[in-house]
């Protein structure tokens, strides 16, 4: 090897098990794939999306063993035996919107879409953190999700609509 | 006829469930057989030439297919005609990887294809460039002695009218002046979505394109001429666009580096930017602007002059109507617009959304505000007694204009009569309490568009136009359109847009979608419901032989006479009576010459803004923004009032948050990433108040509507920097309001 290209090789694959929307997966991965580049590219499932790919923009935001996650900043390898839901995975086998999911069809909480995975992952998170109890807790706690359409007023009006279905109501 | 069940009345976006289960699938996100992935590295330098490039480390890593340069690139067209998009300004668009010449930092300068995305972004990382740096201009106030008239107008853009009167000698002699100068800061668009493109190469070398763009047949057009292709060998498709704000007007660099890899390698391909290259392309200029107002006692304008200096490339003379909505707004006898550029080594700025209004209209917005305090006339008083009701730039009267409506409903529902002028005067606790307010305006436009109707004898109906939704409700409000002409619900509708193949459209922009489309997609529609009818009637002991098509109604699939409902015709026995599958009709809308003669048309609003301004620590918070618009008839008031809402919230980035930071000694934007380029995150937007005024547009369109993506952020910045005054007494007229200007 000509001694200036030293260094200049591509990792092996490493063997990762991995259950996604409740299907379990047997994979080959780098180590230097992304859990967001190895849904989108490895796996073409791109509900879950890249809006930065350094945990700036939420877009990418998944929930791993029920917690949500910037994908971008998790490498696939260290996700070995995690359990983890994509936007794919929140809908009935039937098609039934999930009540998150629902709800934000219902107030408009989204316009170009693209925000829209990583916003209802981080919604469903923040719910079951417990920590969200008055508007402002939801927009302190919704803002590593950004939104450039400017959807706020109505996403915040989606989630607090679920928190009142599951008769945790915020202030 | 038919009653208009649709039109008018709040729905849910027919593609909701889609973008809510991550179904709709964005440009970058289509697959192919054999996909390979291309990753652009980009210029460290402003300005000169590159000495030399350096890919053997790169090409020697596995999987790393080929690497493009100026130096082995594949030919392409020769004239600047051909790279000349349909919104292109005047001048020689840049042509990525054409020579070893830099023209601005960031400039695409190699290609790095591989098998995978991450070993071409480590490839990228392993080329050598070596430049030859030249000075560079990055910095509008060194370039303003060098400001020029651009010699060719950009089409569309009217330059400002020669002065009227004599405004300085006003202005010299007015009782009372208030003159300052207005700056903005460069913003990028920084829609979520990165732009990016997956070129899909078929054996025989068509082509099918997923492009980031707002107007498919834009980037198909483009392609074509630029590669030299047949236009059958090319198709855009692009359902869905995550965002742009005019970002995807204009092909960018990375559509036409994957379609020229892509034919040189036979082989389909996607590159995709990364967000630190969103800051490599187009961005919403900055402009220093000069606001001259000089009134009587009574706050009744003697003179008006508003001058613009704007930034644009060393290669193409971007323009946008920046100083004449001073005029359009309000009334003076004596006024001096001027409007010129001065070059940068930096892209092209392009259209951001409501180009020129947003920066324009900010800074006439504030200046009225300073002229309210040194007349002591109340804001909302001050912009009565200057209304107008012709638009004075032009010399024509507006086909509607209900500002005054706006001022009077948004100051009540905001409570407007509970400020006190008297900056500094409210205050909770430790906050300072502001109040401000702004007018806003946008032109209404109205474009030649084509779209087409089907109805299948299965009962769908199917609507078509090359056109966009970029988040902005296009696939809902057309299908509300078509559904209301044949009485049906939203779900028995299929729309097609964003298809090069499709009925002729322009971009999508300049908020004409919703007149223009719209209307062409009613005109279709009611080519195949008269077709329809012409058949029903015709029809074997059709009980509407001797009906007209005015006593009938349309609605459940079925022709019934409006006078005795028992007698109809199913659509589905009109189709078969005609022994076609289907009935199917062209719309073509264009603009009446005569109402465009005799008007000129503008959507209007009052925006209203609350700050709590943190006494001791300059934190600066909009807990209540109230946006008063009027914009004709409202096809759907949800996704309606989610376009003004999001326009304010871009709006409150602008006053507060938004500034592309150049380092002026590399040439280079250095806050290349969205936690150094701050946008509105949740926590910063409170309380959004969304009003539309009644509004009777009779003459602009068939559907009396106007539109809604960019009047929303008009007006916005300026009311809440007159709050940020009202509530600490301090006028900062360069935005956006930091802490550190306000310390």
């Amino acid at each position: 090897m000509n001694p200036a290209h030293a260094g200049v090789c591509v990792p092996e694959k490493m063997p990762l098990s991995i259950t996604i929307n409740s299907r379990p997966h047997q994979l080959e991965v780098r180590p230097w794939t992304t859990l967001l580049d190895l849904l989108r590219e490895q796996l073409k499932m791109t509900g879950t999306k890249k809006g930065c790919d350094h945990g700036q923009c939420g877009a990418c935001t998944v929930l791993v063993d029920g917690r949500r996650i910037n994908s971008c900043l998790a490498l696939a390898v260290s996700k070995d035996g995690a359990d983890v839901t994509t936007i794919e995975g929140l809908a009935s086998q039937a098609g039934e919107l999930h009540p998150m999911q629902a709800a934000f069809v219902e107030h408009d909480a989204f316009q170009c879409g693209y925000c829209t995975p990583g916003q209802i992952c981080s919604a469903i998170g923040l719910l079951s953190e417990g920590k969200a109890h008055s508007r402002d807790e939801i927009r302190e706690l919704m803002s590593g999700n950004l939104c450039r359409c400017g959807a706020y007023v109505n996403i915040v009006a989606a989630i607090e609509d679920v928190m009142n279905a599951q008769g945790k109501p915020a202030r | 006829m038919n009653a208009q069940p649709h039109f008018g009345q709040s729905r849910s976006r027919i593609d909701g469930p889609a973008k809510v289960t991550g179904a709709a699938k964005y440009a970058a996100e289509f697959d192919a057989p054999d996909l390979a992935h291309g990753y652009v590295l980009n210029s460290a330098i402003a300005k000169g030439r590159i000495v030399e490039i350096d890919s053997s480390a790169a090409l020697a890593l596995p999987g790393v297919v080929k690497i493009y340069t100026h130096e082995n690139r594949p030919r392409t067209a020769w004239l600047d005609y051909n790279y000349r998009d349909e919104v292109a300004p005047p001048g020689s668009p840049f042509r990525p990887l054409y020579d070893d010449n830099i023209v601005y930092n960031g400039q695409p300068i190699a290609l790095v294809i591989a098998e995978e995305l991450e070993i071409a972004r480590q490839g990228a990382s392993l080329i050598k460039v070596k430049y030859k740096a030249e000075p560079h201009a990055t910095d509008l106030d060194a370039q303003r002695g060098q400001a020029y008239e651009p010699k060719k107008k950009r089409n569309g853009i009217s330059p400002p009218p020669n002065p009227k009167g004599d405004a300085p000698g006003a202005f010299e002699h007015a009782a009372v002046r208030v003159h300052g100068e207005y700056r903005v800061a460069v913003e990028h668009h920084n829609p979520m979505e990165l732009h990016a493109s997956t070129v899909i190469w078929e054996s025989g070398g068509k082509l099918t394109i997923h492009d980031k763009i707002q107007g498919v047949q834009n980037s198909h057009g483009y392609v074509t001429a630029v590669f030299g292709l047949k236009k059958d060998d090319v198709r855009v498709i692009s359902p869905y666009v995550g965002g742009a704000f005019g970002s995807g007007l204009r092909p960018q660099y990375q559509l036409f580096l994957a379609v020229m890899a892509a034919r040189d390698l036979q082989r389909s391909v996607r590159v995709s930017l990364t967000r630190d290259q969103m800051f490599t392309f187009t961005y919403r200029p900055d402009d220093i602007q000069t606001v001259s107002l000089g009134t009587g006692t009574d706050g009744k304008l003697q003179s008006l002059m508003h001058d613009a200096i704007q930034c644009t490339s060393t290669f193409e003379d971007y323009q946008e109507v920046v100083v004449n909505w001073s005029n359009i707004l309000y009334h003076c006898d004596n006024v001096q617009l001027s409007y010129r550029l001065a070059q940068l080594n930096t892209y092209t700025p392009g259209d951001m959304r409501a180009p020129g209004a947003t920066t324009g209209v900010y800074a006439i917005e504030a200046a009225m505000d300073e002229l309210a305090y040194a007349t002591g006339v109340d804001p909302i008083e001050l912009r009565l007694r200057n209304y107008t009701d012709i638009d004075e730039v032009e010399g024509k009267p507006f086909t509607s204009k209900e500002l005054k409506a706006c001022y009077a409903q948004g100051a009540k529902r905001f409570g407007w009569s509970r400020r006190d002028p008297q900056p500094r005067s409210m205050r909770e606790s430790h906050e300072l309490v502001g109040f401000g307010m702004a007018s806003g305006v946008w032109e209404a436009m109205f474009t030649k568009t084509s779209a087409r109707a089907r109805l299948f004898a299965d009962g769908r109906l199917e609507v078509a136009s090359a056109t966009a939704d970029i988040g902005t409700g296009t696939y809902t409000i057309l299908a509300q359109i078509a559904a209301d002409v044949f009485g049906m619900p939203l779900d028995q509708i299929d729309v097609k847009i964003a298809d090069s193949t499709l009925p002729t459209s322009p971009v999508e922009g300049g908020s004409w979608t919703a007149a223009s489309n719209g209307s062409a997609v009613q005109m279709a529609c009611r080519g195949v419901r008269e077709q329809l009818f012409k058949h029903a009637r015709s029809a074997d002991n059709s009980p509407l032989a001797n009906a007209d098509i005015e006593h009938v109604r349309f609605a459940d699939n079925r022709i019934a006479l409006a006078s005795d409902p028992s007698r109809f015709v199913t659509f589905a026995d009109a189709i078969r009576a005609a022994g076609v599958d289907h009935i199917e009709a062209e719309g073509n809308s264009a603009p009446d010459k005569l109402t465009s003669m005799r008007y000129t048309a503008y959507t209007h609003s009052a925006i209203f803004a609350e700050v709590r301004v943190d006494e001791e620590l300059g934190i600066i918070r909009v807990t209540r923004v109230v946006s008063a618009v009027a914009a004709g008839k409202i096809i759907n008031p949800k996704t309606a009032r989610s376009q003004i809402l999001g326009g304010v919230v871009m709006g409150i980035g602008m006053a507060l948050h938004e500034e592309s930071m150049l380092d002026h000694k590399l040439g280079r934007f250095m806050n290349h990433n969205i936690a150094e380029y701050h946008i509105p995150v949740n926590a910063d937007i409170h309380d959004v108040d969304v009003i539309f005024v009644d509004e009777n547009e009779d003459k602009l369109n068939p559907l009396g509507v106007k539109g809604l993506g960019e009047i929303g952020i008009v007006g916005t910045a300026a009311a809440i920097a007159n709050a940020i005054y009202h509530a600490t007494g301090k006028r900062i007229r360069d935005l956006p309001i930091t802490i550190d200007k306000l310390l």
